[in-house]
C-alpha cells in the first residue's frame, strides 16, 4: 500500500467515527413460523445485587427464542407463579398453561463479577434438562443471555443456537450517483451494530475468516477494486489482492491461510486464483474464457466451487483446490451461481433462477436434489449460520435491500427489519 | 455526508499536489473537479500543480472542432451480453482516433451491469463489456497504455429501480476522459 492509500484509510476512519453513521438497528420478525412452536415458559429470572437489575437476562432469551421461529413463549403475565430455583417450581402450574418446558434462573452480584445460574425443566416428566452457571463482567451481559439461549435452544432442539454469532452486511444510502456505503458487523438479534469501514465508492463480498476475527471485502474506494483484509478489534487492515481489472469475491480457505478469489484478464475473462493471506504468491485455478467467479472451499479445504458461464449460462463447478480438472455441480435449470457450502458439507446454497425468479436454493451435493426456499423475485447472496440450520440472504421488497432468514427445511422464514437504509450482502459469521 | 466527501476528497487532492507518490488519477482529477467547482479559488490552489490539465482542454478543443467526441460517452448493452452494437461504431472511432492523436491522453471505461444475477457474477459481466469497448478503441488505434477499465457490476446503478427502463439505463459502459 502506498503513502496516499494509506492516508485515505485513515481519513475514512476518522470520519466514520466523527460523524455517527445512520443507526438502522435490525429487529428479526418472523414471517413464517414452525408448524408447531414448542410452548416454552421464560420466567423473570431473580435478581440479587446492591444495585438496580442490570439486564432482563429472560426477556433476551425469551427474544432469542421466539425470533428462530421455532418456539411459543408464554406471556409473563399468564404465568400462575414465577419462580427463579427449581426446587420451587409446581410443574402443576405449568401443564395447565400447557408450556412444554418452563426456564427459571437467577442474576447475581458480586462486586464487579455478575453470575447468571439457570435450569430448564421439561414440565411433563417434572426432570431437570439443562442447568448451568455463567461468570461474567457487566459488558457481557446481552452476550450471557444469548449463551443461555443457545444452551436453551441444542437441549430442546438438538441443534447448536447461534445467537451468539454476528452478521456482517453492506449498507447503502443515498441515490446514484451519490451513494455511502458501509461495511457493517452486528450481533445476530441485530444489536451492536459496529461500522468497520465507510466510503463514497463501493464495497462489496465481505467475507468472515475461520475464527471470525477478520473479515476480507473488496472496496472501490480508489476508483478500482481491492480485496483487503480488515482485523475486527484492531481495524486495521492489508490489501491482499490489488491486479489491473477485477480483484473480487474473496472466500477464505478453512485454515484460514488462504483466500480463493478472482481476477480478471486482459480479455475480460475472470478466473479462480489462490492467494495467499500473509505473504505473496498465487495459484491459478481456472484458465478458461469464461467468467469463472464466486468460489467457495469444501469444508475439508480440497475441492473449490464456482460460478462459471463455461456452458453458456453460469452453473456451479468444481476444481481440485490444487487445480486440474474441473467438473460440473448443478444440473437443474438454466442459472446456478454464487455456491456457499453448509457447515456438515453435504449441502450447497445457490441463487437460482425459478421460472424468471431469482431464489436462494439448496442442493444436496450426494443425490443433486435441488430444493427452492425463497420466493421472492430478487433473491441472492445466501449464507448459512454456522449451526447449518438456517440461512440469511438479501432481497428487495418495496424497491429496497432488505435481509431475510430461511430454515434449511424451508418450513420457517423471518425478515430483518431495517430502518432506511438499503442493506444487502448478509454473511454469517462462524461461532 | 457531502461535505465528508469533499474534505476526504480535498485530503486526497492536497496529497496528490505535494506527494510524491500521486493516488490514481481518478481519485485526484475527479477531487480537482469537485474542488473547482464547489469549493472555489482556495482548494484550486491545491491543484494547480497538475500542469497537464491546461494542456488536456486544448487538445480536447483541437479534437472537438474536427469531431464530435463529447468528454463523456455512454454504450448501452443488451441483457447479459457484452457484444458493442454497431450503432457506437463511429462515435467509438472517433474516441480510438483522438487517443492515438493524443498519446498523453488516458481514458477510463467503467463497466456495470443491471440487478438481475449475482453480485460478483455482474462484475464478470461489467469487465466484458468494459473490455469490449476497449477492444474496439484499441482497433481504432489507441494504445493499450492509455485505457484503463473497472467494473462496477451492479454496484452502482445509472437509476436505482427494477424495472426494465432501469435495467436498460445500467447496463452500460461509461468513457470518461482523464
Amino acid at each position: 500500500m502506498n503513502k496516499s492509500s494509506v492516508f485515505i484509510l485513515v481519513v475514512v476512519m476518522l470520519l466514520g467515527t466523527i460523524a455517527a453513521p445512520l443507526r438502522a438497528e435490525l429487529v428479526i420478525e418472523i414471517t413464517r413460523g414452525a408448524t408447531r412452536p414448542i410452548p416454552i415458559a421464560i420466567v423473570p429470572f431473580g435478581w440479587s445485587g446492591s444495585e438496580q437489575q442490570p439486564a432482563d437476562i429472560a426477556a433476551i432469551v425469551r427474544s432469542d427464542l421466539t425470533g428462530s421461529g421455532r418456539f411459543n413463549a408464554l406471556d409473563r403475565s399468564d404465568m400462575l407463579e414465577q419462580p427463579t430455583r427449581g426446587v420451587d417450581i409446581d410443574f402443576d402450574n405449568w401443564r395447565v398453561v400447557a408450556v412444554d418446558y418452563v426456564l427459571v434462573g437467577e442474576l447475581a452480584q458480586d462486586g464487579e463479577t455478575f453470575s447468571i445460574r439457570y435450569q430448564l425443566f421439561d414440565v411433563y416428566g417434572g426432570r431437570q434438562v439443562v442447568a448451568d452457571q455463567l461468570l461474567l463482567e457487566r459488558r457481557d451481559m446481552r452476550a450471557a443471555g444469548h449463551r443461555v439461549a443457545d444452551s436453551v435452544f441444542e437441549a430442546i432442539t438438538g441443534i447448536p443456537g447461534v445467537f451468539n454469532t454476528k452478521i456482517a452486511y453492506i449498507s447503502v444510502s443515498g441515490v446514484p450517483p451519490k451513494q455511502q456505503y458501509q461495511l457493517i458487523v452486528a450481533d445476530a438479534d441485530g444489536n451492536n451494530e459496529f461500522v468497520l469501514l465507510e466510503s463514497p465508492q463501493p464495497i462489496m463480498s465481505p467475507a468472515w475468516s475461520p475464527d471470525g476475527r477478520q473479515l476480507a471485502y473488496v472496496s472501490f474506494e480508489l476508483g478500482r477494486a481491492q480485496v483487503y483484509v480488515q482485523s475486527l478489534r484492531t481495524g486495521t487492515r492489508r490489501v491482499v489482492s490489488d491486479k489491473p481489472g477485477v480483484n473480487n469475491a474473496p472466500a477464505w480457505s478453512p485454515d484460514g491461510r488462504e483466500l480463493a478469489l478472482t481476477r480478471s484478464d486482459a480479455d475480460g475473462n475472470l478466473d479462480i486464483y489462490l492467494v495467499p493471506v500473509i505473504g505473496s504468491g498465487e495459484t491459478r485455478l481456472t484458465q478458461r474464457r469464461s467468467i469463472d467467479t464466486e468460489p467457495a472451499w469444501s469444508r475439508d479445504g480440497k475441492t473449490i466451487y464456482f460460478t462459471s458461464d463455461r456452458g453458456g449460462a453460469p452453473q456451479v463447478y468444481q476444481v481440485s483446490a490444487s487445480g486440474g480438472d474441473v467438473s460440473r455441480v448443478t444440473f437443474e435449470g438454466r442459472y446456478n451461481a454464487r455456491p456457499r457450502v453448509s457447515a456438515d458439507g453435504e449441502t450447497i446454497a445457490v441463487v437460482h433462477d425459478d421460472r424468471g425468479n431469482f431464489r436462494v436454493a439448496v442442493q444436496d451435493l450426494a443425490s443433486g436434489s435441488l430444493q427452492v426456499l425463497s420466493d421472492g423475485a430478487l433473491d441472492e447472496s445466501p449464507s448459512f449460520a454456522p449451526n447449518g440450520a438456517q440461512l440469511i440472504y438479501a432481497t428487495r421488497r418495496g424497491g429496497r435491500g432488505v435481509l431475510e432468514t430461511v430454515s434449511v427445511d424451508g418450513a420457517i422464514s423471518g425478515r430483518v427489519k431495517s430502518v432506511g437504509n438499503d442493506v444487502r450482502e448478509p454473511v454469517w459469521s462462524p461461532y | 455526508m457531502v461535505m465528508r466527501n469533499i474534505l476526504l476528497i480535498g485530503l486526497v487532492a492536497g496529497l496528490a499536489a505535494c506527494g510524491s507518490n500521486p493516488p490514481p488519477s481518478t481519485t485526484t482529477s475527479s477531487g480537482g473537479d469537485l474542488l473547482s467547482s464547489s469549493s472555489g479559488s482556495d482548494s484550486g490552489a491545491s491543484t494547480s500543480g497538475t500542469s497537464d490539465s491546461s494542456i488536456r482542454s486544448v487538445g480536447l478543443d483541437d479534437e472537438m472542432a474536427v469531431e464530435d467526441t463529447a468528454d463523456s460517452l455512454i454504450i448501452y448493452f443488451e441483457y447479459d451480453r457484452s457484444e458493442v452494437s454497431a450503432q457506437y461504431a463511429d462515435i467509438l472511432a472517433s474516441h480510438g482516433r483522438r487517443l492515438a492523436q493524443n498519446p498523453g491522453q488516458r481514458l477510463r471505461l467503467e463497466g456495470h451491469a443491471d440487478e438481475r444475477g449475482t453480485r460478483e457474477y455482474n462484475i464478470g459481466l461489467g469487465e466484458r463489456r468494459a473490455q469490449a469497448v476497449r477492444r474496439v478503441l484499441l482497433i481504432s488505434g489507441a494504445s493499450a497504455g492509455q485505457i484503463s477499465t473497472v467494473s462496477y457490476g451492479e454496484e452502482r446503478p445509472a437509476s436505482l429501480g427494477s424495472t426494465e427502463s432501469d435495467y436498460e439505463k445500467n447496463r452500460r459502459v461509461e468513457l470518461s476522459w482523464r
